[in-house]
């Protein structure tokens, strides 16, 4: 059952469009991820269907209910986490939390079952104020807050953001514990790598979607045949390939530089003759599988293209 | 209604976790009325007196006597006809005439009852109200240690106000505080308190909860409608028991129809905060909407009778000018209800206008 | 390496507030024109070293030397020969590209016709000339962040400290980032860089890694890989935070 339908949202502020006919569906108790840099306009979808904005065109409904007619409904089902930290500084972390759940005429104790893995691992800085935390800590208190009225959807604006890979990896380990719990959750990054851990998503690049697919099936879906290559001189590398009559694309990755060629057909002994022939040592070509990241910019340069 | 007291509960941990705000709130009318009360009211001396005696009989010698013997005053001269004080107020260095009634002390003897006429030039009336009560009391003295009761007397002072008919400028600075603060707190620290939520982004979540906007809105005014009631009373306090300000009307007319102002204040201030949309922009609109013509143009500091016709238009809007006559009407001249009707129904009317604007602004969304 | 200019030498480094310590014993050289990587879990202490480096903060003890200047004394002439940039402020909003350039050429005291001579080529080199009257507010982030850091380096100076420069910004304006980053190293600029991006943290030439305050690796990324048996950098930092 699809618990959000997004039906053909249009959104300008101004004369900038901020959202170009979104369509897409989440299903109930699936981690859907809207994967995008800053200004694809995901605050602005995420405002959207948390009722925040309203919509120049098209239908959101979150459990069959129009989000524009039935917001007072919705917002009681919705856990809803904003890209800045909103949290009070002022208040201790238990103050926030006893806050968040008489607002939402829960309590502390009624859904503790529910926050206790994040919560717990705050608990002891609870008579902290909130704004003495850490940046992960913060992260953690505010899912606790988010989650403290156990709601059905939980929608999280960047919550990775500016936070260390490290805890990145334990805040998506918290998510999927959540997601065994049957709690429906959207979140939005722009870290390309955590598309991976979302059961499907959305790439998103200036207002419009590129691609909406299981993360695999993205992949999957890359048009062309993509090469790792490596020599000694990276820096020489990249340049050259940068020249090179066939490039389709060339990124680097890491220690290594993505390729693609322009033609369909070809031997990949070209390339390794071309590199040669630039006096490159040590040059290693791999074909690999194409990550998310090497479908969205793939999908970046056709989008420009267009 | 759980929510709702969860809600109140946080805007009261604010307010008091920001000591420093704290601070200020309640030290800026204190200090206000101080420097005010002080500035204004410097201790006597050789206050200039003219007297006319048509008693000349043993009880006025005496008085007379004493009060040319008291540091603080001087006998400037004595005159015989009472139209002469006019002319001598007019020169502008006497400040007080003592006029005894005839047949001063045998009308004390027989009829057990008399009265001596203060007339006290009151361009200074703070001043005034000083010398006032320093001659009063020589006089009960000197009745006392004849008599052994000072009520005997009946002092009659007249403040002749030459210049400054309606007391203009002088106690002013106890309506003029209390609509400064008033507005202060009110107006600008709740469309500041509003516009830090929306600033912190934690606006979004409350929007997204199932509160309700009134309910926020409420929750945000009631705070301050407390502390700028307690401001009130400690203004009214000090005034009354520092420094001797009058209330000579009802105190309970006083504070209900000041509970009006700080109404209108809140929704100014709730209506505030929905046109700007961060903290900074909410203040400059409140200083500059709201304190400065609440100094300038409200009847504070300058009367409005001298200013441009221009100006004394641009008065009426000013709420601080309205609440400034009821303070004024109630507490120094001691008028009731209905001679302040006028300026309740335009406050009342204000508020009205203001809850209507805020209501229609404060979106339960973002744009 | 080694006989390049040194650039930044940090010797016994610590700062303490109160009871806590921040930074514990911190040593490491940073040579001219080098990309050097800062990374640390949130709270590891990389911002308050940072802020050291860059003169606005004094260490409670130990040796910091930027361009052979005094931490301790000589923190304007340091502000001379650095460039800052970060994430969370760049550039002044509400001015124009042309005009911050202007402004930041004439704060880091360049002359009128150096500003005007240099501002044109970055200009030209960033493709930018039909939108030098924009405001910054007006501009993409990914724009935004190569002015930025652009204008970081017009003053030509031995160092430049970027504070996660490419945080948010999509994945192409990301590499188009880096690629200005190798020019300005390429002409002998020094790089101090910290990013959350890891694939971004192979792009350094060395790395230090910091974790609770102290520095517990410090290589390049290709040795740092094999002495932690990992395929990645992703995978040594997780293993030095985990303390696995």
């Amino acid at each position: 059952m699809n618990i959000i339908e997004v039906n053909h949202i249009n959104k300008s502020f101004g004369a900038v469009r901020a959202l170009n006919d979104i369509k897409f569906s989440v299903k109930e108790g699936e981690i859907f991820g809207l994967i995008g840099p800053d200004g694809a306009g995901k605050t602005t979808l995420f405002r959207l269907f948390t009722t925040l904005l309203l919509p120049d065109k098209g239908q959101i409904f979150i459990n069959n209910k129009n989000v524009v007619k039935h917001y007072k409904e919705i917002r009681h089902i919705m856990g809803y986490m904003p890209g800045r930290f909103s949290l009070y500084q002022d208040l201790s972390v238990e103050e926030n939390l006893q806050f968040f759940a008489t607002i939402f005429q829960s309590s502390i104790e009624e859904n503790y079952d529910l926050i206790k893995p994040i919560y717990s691992q705050i608990e002891d800085f609870k008579k902290r104020r909130a704004g003495a935390l850490s940046g992960g800590m913060k992260q953690k208190l505010a899912l606790s807050c988010a989650l403290i009225h156990k709601p059905q959807i939980l929608v999280l604006d960047e919550p990775t953001t500016g936070v260390d890979s490290v805890s990145r990896k334990e805040f998506w380990e918290i998510l999927h514990q959540l997601k065994e719990k049957g709690i429906t959750i959207v979140v939005s990054t722009p870290y390309m790598d955590e598309a991976g851990l979302c059961d499907r998503v959305a790439l998103i690049q200036k207002g419009r979607i590129l691609s909406i697919d299981t993360p695999l099936n993205i992949e999957k879906s890359f048009p062309k045949h993509l090469y790792a290559i490596k020599t000694k001189d990276m820096h020489k590398l990249i340049h050259d390939l940068e020249k090179y009559q066939y490039t389709h694309s060339t990124f680097p990755f890491g220690q290594f530089v993505h390729y693609t060629d322009k033609r369909n057909e070809f031997n990949i002994r070209d390339v390794y003759d071309y590199l040669e022939k630039n006096s490159h040592i040590q040059i290693s070509i791999d074909k690999i599988k194409a990550g998310i990241e090497d479908c969205f910019m793939e999908l970046m340069i056709n989008q420009e293209e267009k | 209604m759980k929510a709702f007291l969860g809600f109140i509960k946080k805007e009261f941990i604010h307010i008091f976790r920001d000591f420093k705000t704290m601070i200020i709130l309640f030290g800026i009318p204190v200090t206000q009325i101080m420097i005010f009360g002080y500035a204004v009211t410097n201790e006597i001396s050789n206050v200039k007196v003219i007297i006319l005696d048509n008693a000349k009989d043993e009880i006025s010698r005496d008085i007379i006597h004493k009060i040319e013997a008291s540091r603080y005053f001087m006998i400037a001269d004595y005159i015989q006809d009472p139209n002469d004080i006019e002319a001598y107020f007019k020169k502008g260095d006497v400040k007080e005439a003592i006029i005894f009634e005839k047949d001063l002390e045998k009308k004390l003897r027989k009829e057990g009852t008399a009265s001596i006429q203060l007339i006290l030039d009151a361009i200074d009336a703070n001043t005034a109200t000083l010398i006032e009560s320093y001659t009063s009391s020589i006089i009960r003295t000197s009745v006392n240690e004849k008599y052994s009761n000072p009520q005997l007397i009946r002092i009659q002072p007249e403040f002749r106000m030459l210049y400054n008919e309606n007391m203009e400028g002088t106690y002013m600075f106890v309506p003029g505080t209390m609509a400064l603060i008033l507005i202060l707190i009110s107006a600008m620290m709740t469309s500041i308190s509003i516009t830090k939520e929306k600033e912190l982004g934690t606006m979004e979540i409350l929007l997204v909860s199932p509160l309700r906007p009134t309910q926020i809105i409420i929750g945000k005014v009631i705070p301050y409608f407390f502390l700028s009631f307690i401001n009130a009373v400690i203004i009214l306090a000090l005034s009354y028991f520092v420094f001797d300000v009058p209330i000579y009307g009802n105190f309970f007319l006083l504070m209900a129809l000041s509970m009006l102002f700080i109404m209108m204040a809140l929704s100014l201030g709730i209506m505030i905060s929905t046109l700007s949309s961060s903290q900074q922009s909410a203040m400059m609109i409140s200083i500059f909407v709201l304190m400065l013509p609440t100094m300038l143009l409200s009847g504070f500091i300058f009367p409005i009778d001298n200013m441009p016709t221009l100006l004394q238009l641009l008065s009426n809007v000013v709420p601080a000018k309205w609440y400034i006559s009821i303070v004024k009407k109630i507490m120094l001249v001691g008028v009731d209800f209905q001679f302040v009707i006028k300026e309740t129904l335009i406050l009342f009317g204000m508020c009205i206008l203001f809850i209507g604007v805020s209501i229609k602004r404060f979106k339960i969304r973002l744009d | 390496m080694k006989d390049a200019e040194r650039i930044i030498k940090v010797r016994k480094l610590y700062k303490k507030f109160g009871s806590f310590t921040a930074n514990k014993d911190l040593n490491f050289d940073v040579y001219k024109g080098e990309i050097f990587g800062f990374l640390g879990a949130n709270g590891a202490g990389k911002t308050t070293a940072m802020k050291i480096l860059c003169g606005l903060s004094k260490p409670t003890s130990g040796e910091v030397k930027i361009a052979n200047y005094d931490i301790y004394t000589q923190t304007n002439e340091i502000k001379k020969n650095i460039g800052y940039m970060s994430q969370k402020f760049s550039l002044y909003e509400d001015l124009t590209i042309k005009e911050n350039i202007r402004l930041f050429g004439g704060i880091y005291g360049l002359s009128k016709s150096e500003i005007e001579k240099r501002g044109k080529e970055l200009i030209k080199h960033l493709e930018l000339e039909g939108a030098k009257d924009k405001l910054i507010k007006d501009i993409p982030l990914g724009w935004k962040q190569k002015l930025a850091f652009s204008i970081a380096v017009l003053h030509e100076p031995d160092i430049v400290f970027l504070d996660e420069p490419t945080g948010g910004v999509d994945p192409i304006t990301r590499r188009q980032f880096w690629k200005l980053i190798y020019e300005a190293a390429g002409k002998g600029v020094t790089i101090f860089v910290t990013t959350h991006y890891m694939d971004e943290a192979e792009y350094c030439n060395r790395l230090s890694i910091m974790v609770d305050g102290e520095i517990v690796a410090l290589d390049d990324p290709l040795s740092l890989i094999k002495q932690y048996k990992s395929s990645n950098m992703d995978e040594v930092f997780l293993k030095l935070v985990r303390k696995i």
